[in-house]
């Protein structure tokens, strides 16, 4: 039991005073995030992210600065299902099929509840997720020592035609953002030959496209634009948590087991393939509603209807780290910015990571744990005080967050052209979202396309130029191939549909 | 003028759009001639990924093109109303005065003295606020942001004038 001991070491690295203070403050700040329209996990962290350059200079400051992190993100994706429940605005994407049930289940008076329900299930998914990240992780990172430039890049394959597979909308669009993403990744100085690219004689765009300011840009000002379109005024439902609704809702929970066991399961392998959180969640609730007892009433406002897409959101988007620390892929935007985090911090992820700095790695699985404990803990007594966030009125929160923004664009390098810069990734993430253009798939274009860009042409320098060097090996052979039917997935689905049902409908 | 007229159709905005990929992508392809986009002496060019990069932008925007062309009954649907625009301007114009403010050729006042400008502009002009209400709200986000990353994160942001006189640089 290898795991065993170094996660106990990673305990030791994780339970000091100061990181439990920064799990306190990352899980708090994250709920606050994941409440106020316009900041989410992806845009939050990447606004904090710069806060963090001198703290991870001192030793063993990696390790304080990832928790910090990666406890907003789990405090961001706890403070998805306030809104959702209580306003009936899905703060993430992956919320979406929460309101479904929970939003009923609040107008009829039963909002503490569903809350608690859905904290528990977050809690309960996130659980699994972090066990299967402590046993399986070390294997895949000890499997993936043996990857060359020909393995990484059929990964970076399969990541990204798993986005044009799994997407909703049209997968032409998804293929536009996400190339789009690799051409501005591809904008400055080329690392293998030193020419520059796609510059035009800007001297602003001599060192490239930063992914953090597309984020704030995207996310967060696009966010904002949608949000007073509609002319948003906050109502929602009264929020009263006391530990009687909380024990009382404990009881009825395990009746869900098997939901909960099922979703977990689906959230676990959905949030390992990117952008998996979003179907994932849905799938789960889809499952669920089949298979319950009562599953004719979902929708009406059934406990068992937040359970199913929380507890496979939230598996999702803490299996999502996996791929992230192993190979160095990340599985979400928000993992993208954690990565991103990484690099700038000095610290190269993927397989070698868990050789060179197992106590980071374990420091981090640790913190997952504790985390999310806290996490809980923060959320179920502290409801009352993030739903009064929403009632501040707009014209209040939308300037200060706009100024957030601001402030976070221009403190990734020092300059102001970035913060100009963000408000035109704003107005294209407002244009985004209105003609359902995905944004996930630009963001992580944007921080992998140099990685995918370098295995690629050291694939093909080793090679000389022979495209079947991605299928020279079981191995690399397996994972194109795999790519390569998600790729020509819509495609399959519809052939598939029109030979079955003969005219295609 | 009635807030519920459409400015742009569906589909209007779906080929403008796939219209300004196609140009980004071409521009993407154009920029790769320059640098080669062929296999070069010892490996790849610099263009060679970027090439095909451009490539695929162009592709999936004329699929993207055609599909808008045949979108239908959806296409007639407004892409944003009359009203909705005003409300989006609302934010943008102000926003795009207020990082003008921060820093510009001429007189820049700096991120603290145009983020209590902007903050108090938007409780005044959208929410209707009283200035006893507008002046301690704004001064006060803007101290905490100025002891926060000043301070605390000692993290420079851009300043003007005012914090010149208080001795901050």
């Amino acid at each position: 039991m290898e795991e065993i001991r170094s996660l106990m070491g990673g305990f030791a690295v994780a339970m000091t005073w100061v990181n439990l203070a920064l799990m306190l403050a990352g899980v708090s700040l994250g709920v606050l995030i994941g409440v106020l329209p316009g900041l989410g996990g992806a845009n939050g962290v990447a606004i904090l992210l710069p806060l963090t350059f001198s703290m991870a200079q001192s030793p063993g400051g990696a390790t304080s600065a990832i928790i910090l992190l990666s406890c907003i993100y789990w405090g961001a994706l706890f403070g998805g299902a306030i809104t959702s429940i209580l306003f009936n605005i899905p703060g993430e994407p992956w919320s979406v099929a929460t309101t479904f049930d929970g939003y009923p289940l609040a107008q009829k008076g039963r909002a503490g509840a569903a809350l608690t329900a859905a904290f528990t299930s977050s809690f309960v998914g996130a659980l699994v997720a972090v066990i299967l990240i402590t046993f399986i992780s070390p294997i895949i990172a000890k499997f993936a020592l043996r990857f060359g430039p020909p393995e990484f890049f059929s990964v970076y394959l399969l990541t990204f035609s798993a986005f044009v597979g799994m997407a909703k909308g049209s997968p032409f669009k998804t293929i536009t953002a996400m190339m789009t993403g690799f051409a501005l990744a591809a904008v400055g100085i080329d690392t293998v030959t030193g020419q520059l690219r796609l510059t035009f004689d800007i001297v602003e765009l001599l060192a490239g496209f930063d992914f953090l300011i597309a984020v704030i840009g995207l996310f967060g000002i696009g966010e904002i634009l949608l949000t007073i379109e509609e002319g948003l005024e906050f109502r929602g439902a009264k929020a009263k948590l006391n530990l009687r609704v909380v024990l009382d809702t404990w009881k009825e929970l395990p009746r869900y087991w098997k939901t909960s066991i099922r979703s977990s399961a689906v959230g676990c392998m959905m949030g390992i393939v990117p952008g998996g959180a979003t179907p994932a969640s849905f799938m789960a609730y889809g499952l669920a509603k089949k298979m319950s007892r009562d599953g004719e009433e979902f929708g009406t406002g059934k406990v068992e209807g937040v359970v199913a897409p929380e507890t496979a959101a939230h598996a999702a988007g803490t299996a999502a780290l996996l791929p992230m620390l192993t190979l160095g892929v990340p599985g979400s935007p928000t993992a993208a910015v954690l990565l991103g985090g990484l690099l700038i911090w000095g610290l190269q992820p993927g397989p070698l990571l868990f050789v060179e700095k197992p106590d980071f790695v374990w420091g981090l699985i640790a913190s997952m744990y504790l985390g999310n404990i806290v996490g809980l803990i923060v959320v179920l007594t502290c409801v009352p005080l993030f739903a009064s966030i929403l009632r501040v009125p707009f014209s209040i929160i939308a300037p200060v967050i706009l100024v957030i923004c601001a402030i976070g664009a221009y403190t990734v390098h020092n300059s102001i052209f970035d913060v100009w810069l963000m408000i035109v990734f704003g107005i294209l993430g407002y244009i985004f979202k209105k003609l359902d253009y995905p944004m996930a798939p630009l963001v992580l274009a944007l921080v992998l396309g140099d990685r995918a860009e370098d295995s690629f042409r050291q694939a093909m320098l080793g090679s000389q130029g022979d495209i079947r060097v991605f299928f020279s090996n079981p191995l690399v052979g397996t994972i194109t191939g795999l790519a390569l039917l998600l790729l020509f997935w819509p495609l399959l689905s519809k052939a598939i549909a029109i030979a079955r049902g003969g005219n295609g409908r | 003028m009635d807030g519920k007229k459409p400015v742009a159709t569906t589909r209007t905005a779906e080929l403008v759009m796939a219209g300004i990929f196609l140009a980004f992508g071409a521009l993407v392809m154009w920029d790769t001639r320059r640098l080669g986009a062929s296999w070069g002496a010892d490996g790849p060019q610099a263009g060679y990924f970027p090439f095909y990069i451009g490539l695929m932008i162009v592709v999936s925007a004329v699929v993207t093109i055609f599909r808008a062309l045949n979108l239908g009954e959806r296409g007639r649907e407004a892409f944003v109303e009359w009203g909705q625009l005003r409300m989006v301007l609302q934010v943008m114009i102000p926003t795009i005065v207020y990082v003008a403010l921060i820093r510009n050729p001429w007189f820049s006042i700096g991120i603290y003295a145009a983020s209590a400008i902007f903050i108090s502009f938007f409780m005044w002009h959208l929410g209707k606020y009283r200035w006893v209400r507008i002046l301690p709200i704004s001064l006060g986000v803007v101290v905490f942001f100025f002891l926060m990353f000043e301070i605390w994160f000692k993290v420079p942001l851009p300043k003007g004038p005012i914090e010149t006189v208080f001795g901050f640089n």
